[in-house]
């Protein structure tokens, strides 16, 4: 039997705003809890919400580089349910008539360009958090989240593994960072992601239930758990397994998936359109000067990359891939024209370490002048490769400028042909045995040797020039 | 004259002559209160202290000479489900018994800013569910005209309070009817006015889409005062409307001549007193005297607006008070197990047995399943019912009814039987369904002496030409100046 995974993703993107979706309190992460709440965002009796125009910019913003349409009428409904973190016990989002509708991704995979069809984005608030630990039997609750605008993005069950999934997305974030909207950061919660999958038959003779899993919390957890998945249900299905519609969470430490509740126990919302708040009604014009202001977007750029740069795809693929890459990419080949060289440095020492740190290509911590300038020294000869590695993880650690790491630590490479040649007469005449192995043909030693004077020299001997000398003495 | 029995106008002339001071006004008042509050018990709180500062303040503000603003300096008294920062918000429940708002509404800001010396806080119907104040937590407000009678409610308070002179004028709060009942129960004036025209900020929600806050007041004039002070768009509230309003004070024309007058009979059927459709058939009768045209009418689809209006409010309702679960504020069961039976407790103890049954039925009728039975029928009908009252204002400049089908009845008659006491709402609801301004007039008095009222109802955002039927009609009359104590 021939099996099909179906995968559907519904993403909550926190919105960058500065203030809350319905009042003017702050979004900032990470700050005292209960500090950034008011009367409106911890429902107090005789409240109403006040939309934030921002919010709703944001979310227009974000269905057109998904390529939704924008619906000119469309209005807010309350989702009624009981929790702590919801102060009001609703929660304001859309049902019926969502901001945005009918968009789509390419994605990249084995088989080549796929396109994930979306099927709306809606906006809605976020509620408030649960704090378990270091209370005993007592959960305390803060609010500084509770009100915080998100946009909800519903695909179709598009995605045929997890590993188009997991391309999804990436390309989703990529694209929300790419128009500002969201800063998309998995571990401070601004990007969340629930999972609709299942396995079919091809011949569409059978099918498992439907699994949710919600709130995954990291791209890393959100992909093992749509692993997880995809293998249990292709087995339920080839073992002919009865299944059912459940949700599910992820263990992070048992590395499995496990119930959290079976249909029986779904929710009925009650949603209802919310009577504070008047549909949202938008001009065609506002819509288009929205449109326009959209930046290049990362398919085009990519395009451009390859272009404008002679990269080759991959090159241009990864660095493409985040904004704040791609802009620092361009910032330093508008003053630095080897792009090529430049991309190297970018994908090889610099992502790796960011990987290293946790970091983003948001957070990279000295400016492109100076990657350019630790290249100009590569290239006049000031300092070799070698020195340049150590000196960009120096640059990297502490954020200060090549120039200063090099004279500080007296790191210019020795050019100076009467220094080095006293090294490379001191190596000779301590390394007999090597000299001896050389001279009887071994050109291996002479790597030994190089490497001797390097030392010596702590990394500064310019590499070619010692080869010269070493070749000159012995030959 | 004591000084309490005059009308805010009034008071207000002479504080701004001088011939009196805020403090007088408010001590005359308040030792008024002292006097009648035993038999009427229309407040909540009172806040003694505080309004005789907030009147010594006024008197050195006049003292130097300064002007201040119509309806400043005089006492005056606030619906209990409008937040006052400071001071306890109850909605006379006992889910909110011990919450003190950190914030003022919007009309109580705005009564602030005119320097209104406020007394304190009314006694209502739980979270304004019910039509005769007999659902408070805390008290049974007694109608001033006859104390074995309810006031009418929700704003209960609110009216006897006016009626019984405890106040120059009060705040209530209309969802279908609750300031427009009792001020018929009362005697007194009281106006809804269009939805959207009066902030809600800071009024504690029953039904969002029906709620207006309005005032409850001894005669026209002192009601369109209060008006003036409280319309107005704010930023705080979505749905109120940002348009002009207009000074309402000159709307008081004595002369209704040319006025087109539509009278729907289908509120003069089943239930509706005899001597309350005499009452307003009189009315009628005398505005046509003085100039008007009149015409009978039909809005047929009357017949389904209680309906319609206890399931969109009782739906609202429902999501509106799921705020009150013992988490962050107001009342929490003593014991409870876990979380679950912590919000059961808590709304169990904590809400009265009217607002269970409301949050019952819009819970059910939001349900999946039944939503479309319910409450989208119902939403239906709403439209339906604002489509009849538009034509009808192609034709009419007001529509005239009876406000209540009944004068005051006794207290305890209807209390456990919810139908007869929804049907005390039957002629206001239709009112807030289509989102119109009304406004009750004392029009007569049945044989046990008993206030009847005149409903008058306008186009959306025409409270001017309602005030100057009112006006024009109280100025022919004599039956807002009668006085309870006096029949009694």
């Amino acid at each position: 039997m021939d099996i099909k995974t179906l995968i559907g993703l519904e993403v909550h993107a926190e919105l960058s705003t500065k203030s809350k979706m319905f009042c003017g309190c702050s979004t900032e992460f990470g700050a005292e809890p209960n500090t950034h709440c008011c009367p409106v965002c911890t429902g107090m009796p005789g409240v109403l919400p006040v939309p934030n125009k921002k919010a709703i910019e944001y979310a227009v913003k974000a269905g057109l580089a998904l390529n939704c349409s924008i619906s000119q009428f469309s209005k807010m409904d309350r989702k009624n349910y009981y929790y702590p973190d919801l102060p009001k016990a609703y929660q304001i989002s859309q049902y019926d008539l969502p901001l945005c509708i009918g968009g789509y991704i390419d994605i990249e995979t084995e088989q080549g360009l796929k396109r994930i069809r979306i099927r709306r984005v809606h906006i809605e608030e976020d509620a408030g958090k649960l704090l378990h630990e270091g209370w005993g039997d007592n959960s305390l609750v803060d609010y500084n989240r509770a009100g915080v605008p998100l946009i909800e993005i519903v695909t179709e069950p598009d995605m045929n593994s997890s590993a188009e999934a997991g391309a999804f997305l990436n390309k989703l974030k990529s694209i929300l960072q790419y128009i500002e909207v969201s800063d998309c950061k998995m571990e401070e919660g601004s990007l969340r992601c629930d999972v609709n999958i299942n396995a079919v038959a091809e011949d569409a003779s059978k099918a498992t239930a439907i699994t949710e899993m919600k709130n995954l919390n990291s791209f890393k957890a959100a992909v093992k758990a749509m692993e997880y998945e995809e293998k249990r249900h292709r087995e339920a299905l080839l073992e002919g397994e009865a299944t059912e519609h459940e949700t599910r969470r992820w263990d992070e430490v048992k590395n499995i998936t496990v119930v959290m509740r079976s249909k029986e126990e779904a929710h009925d919302y009650r949603y209802f359109p919310e009577p504070d708040l008047v549909p949202i009604i938008l001009e065609s014009s506002y819509i288009e000067s929205i449109r326009e202001s959209l930046p290049e977007l990362p398919d085009e750029r990519y395009h451009r990359f390859i272009s404008q740069y002679g990269l080759p795809e991959y090159d241009a693929s990864i660095l493409t891939s985040s904004r704040h890459l791609a802009d620092y990419f361009e910032e330093c080949v508008t003053v630095y024209d080897n792009p090529k060289t430049v991309s190297n440095w970018l994908m090889g020492d610099l992502l790796r370490a960011l990987n290293e740190k946790g970091l983003e290509p948001s957070d990279i911590p000295f400016p492109p002048a100076y990657l350019v300038e630790l290249l100009r020294y590569i290239d006049d000869g000031t300092i070799s490769i070698s020195i340049a590695k150590k000196i960009f993880d120096e640059m990297f650690a502490k954020g200060i400028a090549p120039g200063t790491i090099i004279k500080e630590q007296g790191l210019v490479q020795i050019s100076d042909e009467s220094e080095l040649l006293k090294i490379v007469k001191e190596v000779i005449a301590g390394n007999p045995s090597s000299v001896e192995d050389y001279k009887a043909g071994k050109k291996k030693a002479l790597g030994y040797l190089v490497g001797q004077a390097m030392k010596l020299t702590k990394g500064k001997a310019n590499p070619q020039l010692l080869n010269k000398l070493f070749e000159q003495e012995l030959d | 004259m004591e000084l309490y029995r005059l009308t805010a106008h009034e008071a207000y002339d002479k504080l701004k002559k001088r011939e009196v001071s805020s403090k007088e006004l408010t001590e005359a008042v308040i030792k008024h209160i002292e006097d009648v509050e035993e038999d009427i018990q229309s407040y909540i709180h009172i806040d003694i202290e505080g309004a005789l500062k907030k009147a010594d303040e006024v008197d050195c503000l006049l003292a130097k000479g300064e002007t201040i603003e119509p309806l400043g300096g005089l006492p005056i008294a606030i619906k209990d489900n409008m937040c006052t920062e400071g001071i306890n918000t109850t909605c006379a429940s006992r889910m909110l018994a011990n919450f003190v708002p950190p914030y003022d509404a919007t009309v109580v800001k705005k009564l602030k800013d005119r320097q209104a010396v406020i007394l304190g806080k009314l006694n209502m119907d739980e979270f304004a569910m019910g039509s005769s104040t007999e659902t408070s937590a805390f008290k049974k407000t007694k109608n001033p005209w006859d104390i074995r009678c309810v006031p009418g409610g929700s704003s209960g308070g609110s009216a006897a309070a006016v009626a019984a002179d405890e106040a120059f004028f009060t705040l209530g709060s209309d969802t279908g009817g609750s300031i427009r009942q009792p001020a018929s129960l009362c005697g007194v004036v009281g106006m809804k006015p269009t939805y959207g025209a009066v902030s809600r900020y800071g009024l504690v929600a029953f039904a969002s889409s029906l709620d207006q806050i309005g005032p409850l007041a001894k005669d026209v004039t002192d009601c369109a005062l209060v008006l003036n002070a409280i319309v107005g768009h704010d930023p705080h509230d979505s749905t109120s409307v940002n348009r002009r309003y207009p000074d309402y004070i000159s709307a008081l024309i004595n002369d209704v001549k040319g006025l087109k007058i539509g009278v729907p009979r289908e509120y003069f059927e089943s239930g509706v007193n005899d001597e309350v459709k005499s009452a307003v058939i009189n009315a009628i009768n005398l505005l046509k005297e003085l100039g008007a045209d009149y015409e009978d009418t039909s809005l047929p689809s009357t017949d389904y607006a209680l309906s319609a209006y206890y399931l969109i409010a009782s739906a609202e309702a429902s999501s509106n008070l799921g705020r009150y679960d013992g988490v962050k504020y107001g009342y929490r069961s003593a014991q409870y197990e876990d979380m679950i039976d912590m919000y059961k407790k808590t709304r169990s103890e904590g809400f009265g047995s009217e607002v269970k049954r409301r949050i019952m039925l819009g819970t059910y009728a939001l349900s999946s399943g039944y939503y479309d039975a319910y409450y989208l029928k119902a939403l239906k009908v709403r439209t339906l019912i604002t489509e009849e009252f538009k034509k009808a204002f192609d034709k009419y400049d007001v529509l005239i009814a009876p406000t209540s089908p009944t004068t005051a009845f006794k207290i305890g008659e209807r209390i456990n039987d919810p139908m007869a006491m929804y049907m005390s709402d039957v002629c206001t609801v239709p009112v807030n369904i289509a989102g119109l301004p009304a406004i009750s007039v004392p029009c007569g008095f049945d044989s046990n002496g008993l206030p009847i009222g005149l409903q008058i109802i306008g186009k959306a955002f025409d409270e001017e030409t309602i005030l100057r039927v009112a006006y024009c009609f109280e100025q022919n009359t004599a039956f807002h100046k009668q006085k309870p104590n006096e029949r009694r």
